[in-house]
């Protein structure tokens, strides 16, 4: 037993050092010469600042904004109270919630109510209205996107043909009918929607 | 159910099916010693270690070897979470871990479970997932393949007295399998978006006028050697789920395919040193077979959406998005985890608790079938030979004849070994999840009620004597009683079924190799793959049946019945 003492330490210590420093040390450096948006988190920059990044969701208040899915994050505020935190990309997670849950059941019911009177009538695509895995899901489904683009062109005062159009723009594909599915990243749609209304609001003017 | 779910799955098992066979024919190579392509590094690695790679260890040695070794990395894993504060690479200040839950994590990654009860973000350091944690996926995988590749030495010939050496078995797979693979695999994450970088968190000021922090660190490399390694500690607390580990359909496609591709590689290589591939093939069709009918399985199950939900309004297609990702959709996340149960790695990619009762169920079962589909890296292969042991068992006492397996007679000792690996699991999962559903702590860690929170619970007993590490993420796991409870069940799962794995070995490597004749049972054929699939699932499967019944099963007819907790 003493005898396998020394090649069992010395082999973790050395493949501590390989594989615990050397390597992600040198991948890093790698990373960060070759392929720097990506391995800084891919963060989006509006003159210069950064204003999110396009795989991260963010958290859009009010019907002129594209909406997410909802996050289920929650925080712990001053007084130790467990509150709402959607969208708080320094954490992650889901609700966890079975689905034989009350909380489940009456949650999405709510958010049901919500979404028809924001957005008329008729079935309500799932993803709008379940809280995602991770709490920071960027996208929405394609289908879900058309759905809000009306109510988003009514508070934006601009034509609804204009808006199902830049919809269908920045719409991802199903990659050969299989990988992937067909959605819209909120984030980037938004941002256009922004820049779109800059340009109209300036050519009125 | 749509066909583009049914093409992912096909999609899925030609890929992987497909690369295991190049892969196992290398892999069989390699644990011969024929691989040299990075020699100078393995010798220098001898050489600073004062090991002599020609020193041939019997099943004693190296198991008292392996035990060594992973005590020694237990003991650092063990420090470097206590210590992490003081350490380098601590961009936001994480404090160092509490004692027991330090103890539960470095049970978990030193046994390839990779259970979580931390919260990755605010409770590991940029330095402990690197020098910590992740060597861990790298040496754990490696000493399970080891035992995988002493086990099949016993089989090569007559009269053996050893199974090879154990340091040199783990310094070349991680050499010359685990860390090529990572690092190519790393760059195609990276270039997806998967980050790497020791910056802090990233401030940001949204679009909408709001602040928001965002979470990175060097995930890229990590997440590769999560998944080849069948490990599943996600860099972040949503695991695959996060867009950071898992950006697109393209990076979750990839990640399937590493934590299945080793796994079914095992048979093939299996059959290339024995020098019988079809023997190999076979233990291979088994686990695709019990593996492909899971997919089907899961997918089917969230396919078809909550009926509770489905009346209050939702949309019926696509399915079940409750804890799912909008880029992966139901197929693409039915899919990660059935394989990473299938497999010991436990990552998800969507959150299981939410799941629809037979769409956890399935997850769940493959675990109790004790993950032999194609199960863990290395555990898996050796695991899968335990129930091949078993099946020529009953075959023999079926006809009555002294059973053998590819040449070795299989005898009482063998068998007695054998259930002892199976049922100390099942002792663990059920004798655990009973008591602790007894207790007072126990019922508060359960989020949901119902049928649901015995579910929760036996998920949790499951994956961690199993060495998965996937859970019913609700269970809160961080107190004393599941920290210890699961941390205990988790070194049980792992060293009391290695080292009666390699007692077989040892004892089968000493017998003479019989000639192959007509009176022997052929193991190579499809009767014998349909009997051993029927010994994994009445083995395996059935001593799980009642705690199922009352779990997923009883919720599923109570949610039909439109009950809710």
């Amino acid at each position: 037993m003493i005898r396998e003492l020394r090649p069992a330490l010395s082999l973790v210590l050395l493949f501590t050092l390989i594989l615990g420093v050397a390597a992600p040390v040198a991948f890093t450096g790698f990373a960060q010469l070759v392929f720097p948006y990506q391995a800084n988190g891919s963060l989006i920059r509006v003159k210069n600042h950064a204003i999110g990044s396009a795989l991260i969701g963010q958290n859009f208040p009010g019907r002129q904004w594209f909406q997410p899915r909802p996050s289920a994050l929650t925080g712990t505020d001053a007084k130790g109270q467990t509150v709402a935190t959607p969208y708080d990309a320094s954490e992650s997670g889901a609700s966890n919630l079975g689905p034989t849950s009350k909380t489940l059941i009456a949650n999405v019911t709510a958010r049901i109510a919500a979404y028809r009177k924001a957005y008329g009538p008729g079935p309500v695509p799932d993803d709008a209205v379940t809280s995602s895995g991770s709490g920071l899901d960027p996208d929405i489904s394609l289908a879900n996107a058309l759905r809000q683009a009306p109510t988003v062109a009514v508070a934006r005062h601009l034509p609804a043909g204009r808006m199902t159009a830049l919809v269908k723009r920045f719409a991802m594909h199903r990659l050969l009918g299989v990988i992937g599915t067909d959605r819209v990243n909120v984030l980037k749609l938004n941002l256009a929607l922004s820049r779109m209304q800059a340009a109209t609001t300036m050519v009125q003017k | 159910m749509t066909f583009h779910g049914f093409g992912y799955i096909a999609l899925v098992l030609v890929l992987v099916l497909g690369a295991a066979f190049p892969l196992g024919a290398y892999m069989a190579r390699l644990f011969r010693g024929e691989v040299h392509w990075l020699a100078p590094i393995e010798r220098g690695i001898y050489r600073l270690c004062g090991i002599d790679p020609a020193r041939q260890m019997g099943w004693g040695a190296y198991a008292i070897a392996l035990l060594m070794f992973s005590v020694a990395h237990f003991l650092l894993l063990y420090a470097i979470l206590r210590l992490q504060y003081y350490l380098p690479f601590n961009p936001q200040h994480i404090a160092g871990m509490a004692p027991m839950l330090a103890f539960n994590t470095a049970a978990s990654f030193t046994t390839n479970t990779n259970w979580q009860a931390y919260s990755p973000e605010s409770q590991i350091s940029n330095g402990a997932q690197m020098f910590g944690l992740a060597v861990h996926m790298f040496l754990s995988a490696a000493a399970g393949i080891a035992v995988a590749a002493a086990l099949m030495r016993a089989f090569t010939s007559g009269g053996l007295k050893t199974l090879g050496n154990v340091y040199a078995d783990i310094t070349r797979i991680t050499l010359y399998l685990l860390l090529p693979i990572a690092l190519i695999a790393a760059v195609l994450l990276l270039v997806s978006g998967v980050p790497m970088t020791f910056a802090p968190f990233a401030q940001v000021h949204t679009l909408a006028g709001g602040v928001q922090t965002i979470a990175r660190g060097p995930v890229a490399l990590q997440e590769v050697i999560k998944n080849l390694g069948t490990n599943g500690g996600g860099f972040f607390n949503a695991n695959a789920a996060h867009p950071f580990e898992n950006p697109t359909g393209l990076t979750n496609l990839l990640e399937i395919w590493l934590l299945l591709v080793i796994g079914f590689a095992l048979p093939i290589a299996f059959g290339h040193m024995i020098g019988r591939k079809r023997e190999g093939v076979a233990l291979f069709a088994a686990m695709a077979i019990i593996l492909g009918f899971a997919m089907v399985g899961t997918y089917a199950a969230e396919a078809a959406n909550n009926p509770i939900l489905v009346h209050a309004g939702i949309a019926a297609h696509p399915g079940n998005m409750v804890g799912k990702e909008m880029r992966f959709g139901i197929a693409q996340s039915t899919t990660f985890n059935t394989a990473a149960t299938g497999t010991s790695t436990g990552a998800v990619n969507s959150f299981t608790d939410s799941y629809m009762p037979l769409g956890g169920l399935v997850p769940m079962f493959l675990m109790q079938l004790d993950e032999v589909a194609p199960g863990g890296v290395g555990s898996g292969l050796y695991g899968m030979v335990l129930f091949a042991l078993l099946a020529v068992f009953v075959a023999g006492l079926m006809v009555g004849r002294t059973p053998e397996y590819l040449g070795k007679k299989v005898q009482a000792k063998e068998i007695k070994l054998a259930m002892l690996a199976v049922l100390v699991q099942t002792l663990f999962i059920l004798a655990g999840a009973g008591f602790s559903l007894l207790t007072k702590s126990g019922l508060g860690s359960l989020a949901n009620a119902g049928p649901h929170g015995l579910s929760e619970m036996l998920y949790g007993w499951t994956s961690a004597t199993e060495n998965n590490g996937s859970a019913f993420a609700g269970l809160s796991a961080n107190t004393p009683l599941l920290d210890y409870g699961l941390g205990a069940a988790m070194l049980f799962g792992r060293f009391a079924v290695l080292i009666p794995v390699l007692a077989i070995g040892g004892s089968l490597a000493a017998k003479p190799k019989l000639p192959h004749s007509a009176g022997t049972f052929p193991t190579d054929g499809s009767l014998f793959v349909g009997l051993l699939i029927g010994v994994i699932i009445i083995l395996g499967g059935l001593q799980f049946m009642p705690a199922d019944t009352l779990g997923p099963l009883a919720e599923h007819y109570l949610l039909l019945a439109g009950k809710t907790f």
